[in-house]
């Protein structure tokens, strides 16, 4: 909570800087994330997404119809321990190049050396159901029945695309279901331990290698789970386990 | 709700705009139109697309209720947009292909009107071809085989002559000078306060009935990836919409004799997909899907039971396509149906203000 003060007093720092006219402006840093989106070193956008056939650790060969995914409370810690974090959260939808970047509403942070740190999904206290209207309006949400509140991530598409008999996959992530009415939290925190040097406005590249998501510890076998994964809690729990190998970082700009 | 003064502000700075080439002694400032947005709406949604060239008033939403049933827009005057529109039918056409004025039907089903504002991606007809209502409007008047009218001049013309219509488009838009842009511009304002939001399955998400325990059935059939799976693509509790309003193929064809959406993006990985329907009101809409193929809902859901056809770009979520469909049982088809008809909201097809 401290900390998302602070943010607020250096926004309205320089909300005032800008409103100087003489030339005594101290630039406060402004963070920006860019995701992009990879399979190995296949580069994917929304103009590949749909075309590319690609062979999963396992062996099969798939195609992609969507993903979308949710991240949210990024935060980055310097090396005096000081953690800034940044409110809101993200909804990358690849079919839409423009939903690949992250601006957080508040995103000044002083100079400095910094670790990045973000969840994957939501974590418990955000996970609640129903409340984000944005989110809501995206059909973005996961079965009350199933612990309610979010989807982590919608990857669908079909897998033995080689065959007589391609056939569906839905990897959907998302709170994990032990038993009737008995739910687990199961988003991940990303971490990274490459330094972030922060000097002026930036861009802090995040990759995404989706072939991560079927590779790392758990070698995905979709002739096995391929659909329905959502009430699968053994299937659930792999996905979070393999989320944690699927971003790096890339390239920082300023 | 929230946007009132906004609205109101912008309706006075547009009227005081236009009004400057008019005499002040003319001038009638047209009353911001409040839009009743259901609680519902307000708490789980993002706010409705109103565009700010188009803001809704009381004497534009009147003229655009008049101009909806009026035959005059058609070639002949036999026909209005509530000839296939209509309000029992939550402003769609009982029949599988509506005829306009030749009576030679055309080759896809009309379309239900309802909660057109949080269609957000703003895209309609199935196959999403216009942007904007203002600019779909424009279409009906001028198709062969709706309206029937060659170009938007004549009807023009007849408006402008009209001894009611000029007066009307004075008040509205402060104009006497009828234009299809003033014309469309109405009915879509018009088209924007058909809302529906009180079915009983409203009222139970705002806590004031009960479902059956059937009707509670068939919502877990429709929310369980291991037997409906429909909320993928058709909202759910916290979408009050019942649609995603994005465009998939449900499998309905091995082949494409209508491209549908893939005609509009030239991609042929959109051949075959449509815009996913609202599950709203189809207690009052059949028959179903883009062609109507469907006259019962027991035929739509004996089509995702074991109907489902495999084709190039069959979307993923159809995921039993395999083995037909997602094979339910008697009981839960009876259960689906029950739920799906708990989305039917009596009061819109009955709201005075939407009938002629
Ligand atoms: C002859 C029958 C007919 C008439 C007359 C007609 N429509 Fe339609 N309307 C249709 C059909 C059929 C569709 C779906 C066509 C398609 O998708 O290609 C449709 C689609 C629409 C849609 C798209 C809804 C959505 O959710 O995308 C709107 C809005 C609409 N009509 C409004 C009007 C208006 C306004 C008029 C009068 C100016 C009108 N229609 C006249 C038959 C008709
Ligand atoms: C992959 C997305 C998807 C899923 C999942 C899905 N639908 Fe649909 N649904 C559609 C689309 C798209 C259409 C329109 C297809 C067309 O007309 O070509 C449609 C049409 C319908 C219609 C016809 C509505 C009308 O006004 O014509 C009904 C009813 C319906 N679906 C119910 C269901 C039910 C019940 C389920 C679950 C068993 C389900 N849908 C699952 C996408 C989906």
């Amino acid at each position: 909570m401290k900390k998302i003060v602070s943010l607020l007093t250096l926004a309205l720092l320089i909300i005032a800087c800008n409103e100087d006219i003489d030339d005594t402006t101290i630039t406060i840093p402004e963070v920006t994330f860019n995701f992009t989106h990879h399979w190995d070193s296949t580069f994917i956008n929304s103009t590949n997404l749909e075309t590319e056939t690609l062979t999963n650790a396992n062996g099969e060969v798939i195609t992609i119809n969507r993903i979308r995914y949710l991240t949210s409370h990024f935060e980055l810690t310097n090396l005096a321990g000081e953690t800034y974090i940044f409110e809101g959260y993200k909804l990358t939808d690849l079919s839409d190049d423009a939903t690949y970047n992250f601006t957080p509403v508040v995103n000044t942070i002083p100079s400095g050396t910094y670790n990045l740190k973000f969840v994957w999904g939501f974590n418990a206290d955000d996970n609640t159901d129903g409340i984000y209207q944005d989110l809501n309006s995206e059909s973005w949400n996961w079965p009350a029945m199933l612990g309610g509140g979010y989807h982590f991530l919608q990857f669908d598409g079909m897998y033995n695309v080689d065959t007589a008999n391609p056939s569906p996959f839905n990897f959907h992530n998302g709170t994990a279901r032990v038993s009737d009415g008995v739910f687990e939290d199961n988003f991940a925190v990303i971490t990274f331990d490459a330094p972030i040097t922060i000097s002026n406005n930036t861009t802090i590249e995040i990759k995404m290698n989706i072939a991560e998501l079927f590779k790392n510890p758990n070698t995905w076998d979709l002739n096995v789970l391929d659909t329905p994964l959502m009430p699968n809690y053994d299937a659930q729990k792999m996905m979070q386990q393999n989320i944690l190998s699927v971003f790096s970082l890339g390239e920082t700009t300023q | 709700m929230k946007f009132w003064p906004l609205y109101s502000l912008l309706c006075v700075m547009l009227f005081n705009c236009d009004s400057k080439e008019d005499t002040p002694e003319d001038n009638y400032i047209p009353i911001p139109y409040q839009l009743e947005i259901p609680v519902l709406f307000q708490t789980k949604l993002i706010d409705p697309i109103i565009p700010l060239s188009n803001t809704l008033t009381i004497e534009g939403v009147a003229l655009g209720k008049r101009l909806f049933f009026d035959n005059i827009l058609s070639v002949n005057n036999t026909k209005a947009c509530a000839s296939c529109h209509l309000p029992q039918n939550a402003f769609t056409d009982p029949n599988q292909f509506s005829s306009g004025v030749t009576g030679i039907p055309g080759n896809r089903n009309s379309m239900p009107l309802f909660n057109l504002a949080w269609n957000f991606d703003d895209k309609y007809f199935w196959d999403g071809h216009a942007l904007g209502l203002e600019n779909q409007a424009l279409e009906p008047v001028i198709d062969a085989n709706e309206l029937g009218n060659d170009s938007w001049e004549p009807i023009e013309a007849k408006l402008n002559n009209h001894d009611q219509y000029p007066l009307l488009f004075k008040q509205a838009f402060g104009t006497e000078t009828i234009t299809r842009q003033l014309v469309t511009k109405a009915i879509a304002q018009f088209e924007r306060t058909l809302i529906s939001g009180n079915s009983k399955f409203d009222q139970f998400s705002n806590g004031t009935v009960n479902l059956t325990t059937q009707e509670e059935n068939g919502l877990a059939i429709f929310m369980d990836e291991e037997r409906g799976d429909c909320f993928h693509c058709h909202g759910n509790p916290n979408n009050p919409l019942w649609t995603d309003n994005q465009f998939h193929n449900n499998g309905l064809d091995a082949t494409f004799t209508d491209l549908g959406f893939g005609a509009v993006t030239g991609n042929p990985n959109d051949n075959g997909k449509f815009r996913s329907p609202s599950l709203r009101n189809l207690a009052y809409t059949a028959p179903y899907m883009h062609d109507g193929r469907f006259a019962t809902l027991d035929d739509v859901i004996n089509h995702y039971s074991t109907g489902l056809t495999n084709s190039s770009t069959i979307d993923p979520l159809m995921k039993k396509v395999n083995q037909g469909g997602v094979n339910l049982n008697p009981q839960d088809k009876a259960d689906l149906k029950a739920f799906l008809l708990s989305l039917s909201d009596p009061s819109f097809i009955n709201n005075p203000d939407f009938i002629q």
